[in-house]
């Protein structure tokens, strides 16, 4: 696992639930096409409202349209990030659009497992309330170690909260991984293919 | 010390005495569910990891329902369903509910009860985050991914963390006007949206075991809108009447213990509560119906998991027989049973689908239909700027489909009640007199 995670931030508002992270019209695409997939990525985070989309101005689009790749890859959000549905594609999305953290107040319990498990990305949570103190396109650094992000844009380091057990499954890469080296799956070249 | 059901369900499950709050364990699944949606990814991971070839780890445990992008032309839609009735074929799976075939049945929640799926006492995942609702059943039942859904598929297992116990007492009785739904939205309204985070939902109090399953199905359904990771309710003479009627499978009842620890505990008297409705754009946004009477609406949606079984429209014909809508009116039965029983039941000898066809509401056919907004040609689906009041669940930006339409959530009884004057209006006024 790489132990540093540097990205642009895009930040969010509260209770951003899974229907602004992909609205259901969206969710009839394969998410194993290699192709049909790239539109998870051009629609992620389309449904929130554009006032409130990439604070603190707002109206910034998270991906290019036409485009399924953004060039923020670090969320910040406020309380209950990913409250909603169980839909998976709402972590997938963010992964398939570039998301390699996030970095929220808290977070409503599906989601959060599904980053975990599926190995999306890694959802940290701040000590501190980081929603008013990062702008969107600002420069941050995730040390894993240290259990810090830095603003480079600003200059300054905020603690974040420990990962606590669920690092283990972080580290597998996803739950199957995890699983296999427990011995609860057979390990993937003794597996059943 | 004592345990709450929630602990002990997911103790028995786990082969442990004990647990406590916090502990990470792996539990034993009696029922998988999945459905249009969902089941798809799920397959595909299945696959992945297991191995093309592989099998379910118990036939008999799964449970495939298509509910959500049912009657449409959207194409990418009924592929799903394709990819669904493959699986089903490769693996031999003897629940599955097709479209299209007599053994239709609508949406997943209420479809799990009705074909005896939910028995006190068992362990329910399902890859919907409203399968908090069987909970109502005194059975642990939440919600889940497409990965944590294909780990089950390969496994019977999955890691949970015992979640703390809020309990929710209601003594006394709900006023005639007031409906489960009513109680949901007051609840979340006062914990909000990340209220009951991580936690159990344990609802108690002879107002609540006085309930129908449908209306205790309603609570717990709604857990989900509180953050919780499921609603629970001890199974009763109500309970085992309901399951015994569409199972023989064997079923045990667990109660919480006196001494049984909880994060938090609140006892309403159920006389106080009133009608309200969440505003836009949460649920949580809670407003007594009687102060949002000026609130013109364009329409009115009675329908969804939450606010589609059969008690929901019983109580929308109270308020509509031999009365004309103001606004256009979506009645959508959560199942084919709940369609069925529309011609059945019936309110001074006429049928409720006579009562909703003549009071002039759109009678649409049994799914999720507009609760999710769907694709663009979904029955109920919210357009443009449009006032909606709906006795769905979710009322986020875009939820009924258009990001600009604003949805006000309700009960039924509130629906009906403002169908017929074009605002937001409180049943009171029609059920008293
Ligand atoms: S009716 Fe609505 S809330 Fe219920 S399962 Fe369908 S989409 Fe989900």
């Amino acid at each position: 696992m790489n132990k540093v995670i540097e990205g642009a931030a895009y930040v969010l508002g509260n209770d951003i639930d899974t229907d602004q992270i992909i609205p259901a019209e969206h969710l009839v695409y394969s998410l194993s096409d290699p192709e049909e997939r790239k539109h998870y990525g051009e629609f992620a985070l389309s449904g929130v409202p554009a006032d409130r989309a990439g604070l603190p101005e707002g109206n910034i689009p998270f991906t290019e349209s036409g485009r399924s790749e953004s060039k923020y890859s670090i969320i910040v959000g406020g309380k209950n990030f990913g409250c909603g549905s169980s839909r998976e594609h709402a972590p997938a999305c963010m992964e398939i659009a570039g998301v390699r953290a996030v970095i929220a107040e808290s977070y409503a319990r599906i989601f959060y497992r599904n980053s975990v498990d599926g190995g999306f990305f890694i959802p940290f949570e701040c000590a501190a309330r980081l929603v008013e103190e990062i702008k969107t396109g600002d420069d941050l650094m995730i040390d894993l170690n240290a259990n810090t992000v830095t603003n480079r844009s600003r200059k300054k380091t905020y603690d974040l909260k420990s990962l606590g057990e669920v690092i283990e499954i972080i580290e597998a890469g996803n739950i199957f991984e995890y699983a296999r080296k427990m011995g609860m799956m057979p390990s993937a070249s003794d597996g059943p293919q | 010390m004592g345990m709450t059901i929630t602990e002990k369900i997911l103790a028995a499950h786990a082969d442990k005495d004990f647990v406590q709050p916090g502990d990470n364990i792996w539990v034993n699944t009696d029922v998988l569910m999945t459905h249009d949606v969902c089941g798809p990814g799920t397959f595909a991971i299945f696959k992945k990891q297991f191995g093309e070839n592989a099998k379910v780890w118990d036939r008999d445990k799964v449970v495939i329902i298509p509910d959500h992008f049912i009657f449409t032309k959207d194409a990418h839609a009924n592929r799903n369903i394709d990819i669904l009735r493959q699986f089903v074929k490769e693996q031999s799976l003897p629940h599955y509910f097709d479209v299209g075939s007599d053994n239709y049945k609508g949406v997943c929640h209420l479809a799990l009860a009705q074909e005896g799926f939910n028995r006190p006492g068992e362990v329910l995942f399902g890859t919907d985050s409203h399968t908090s609702t069987s909970g109502a059943f005194g059975m642990f039942a939440t919600g889940i991914g497409n990965t944590d859904a294909a780990f089950i598929l390969g496994t019977g297992k999955l890691w949970v963390k015992v979640p703390e116990s809020m309990c929710f007492e209601f003594v006394g009785t709900f006023p005639e006007h007031v409906m489960a739904k009513d109680v949901i939205l007051t609840v979340i309204g006062d914990i909000g949206v990340d209220g009951a985070a991580y936690r159990a939902m344990e609802w108690r109090g002879d107002a609540v075991m006085k309930l129908s399953m449908e209306e205790r199905m309603t609570l717990c359904n709604m857990a989900i809108e509180a953050g919780g990771k499921n609603g629970i309710i001890v199974a009763d003479d109500v309970t085992t009447d309901y399951v015994r009627q569409r199972t023989d499978a064997p079923y045990k009842i667990y109660h919480s213990d006196d001494d049984a620890k909880y994060f938090f505990k609140k006892t309403y008297d159920a006389s106080e509560m009133e009608p309200v409705v969440a505003k836009p754009h949460s649920p949580d946004n809670k407003a007594k119906v009687s102060e949002c009477q000026d609130v013109k609406l364009d329409r009115a949606y009675i329908g969804s998991c939450t606010g589609g079984k059969i008690t929901d429209f019983i109580a929308a014909a109270r308020l509509l027989k031999g009365k004309r809508v103001k606004i256009d009116t979506f009645i959508v039965p959560a199942t084919r049973e709940v369609e069925q029983d529309l011609y059945k039941e019936k309110m001074g000898g006429e049928t409720l689908m006579d009562i909703f066809k003549n009071a002039g509401a759109y009678l649409g056919d049994p799914s999720c239909a507009a609760c999710l907004g769907g694709p663009k040609d979904t029955f109920g689906r919210a357009a443009d700027n449009q006032v909606v009041i709906s006795t769905t669940n979710r009322n986020f930006p875009g939820r009924m489909g258009s990001k600009q339409a604003h949805v006000y959530l309700a009960s039924p009884y509130t629906a009906a009640a403002s169908a017929l004057t074009g605002h937001i209006t409180n049943p009171a006024e029609f059920l008293d007199n």
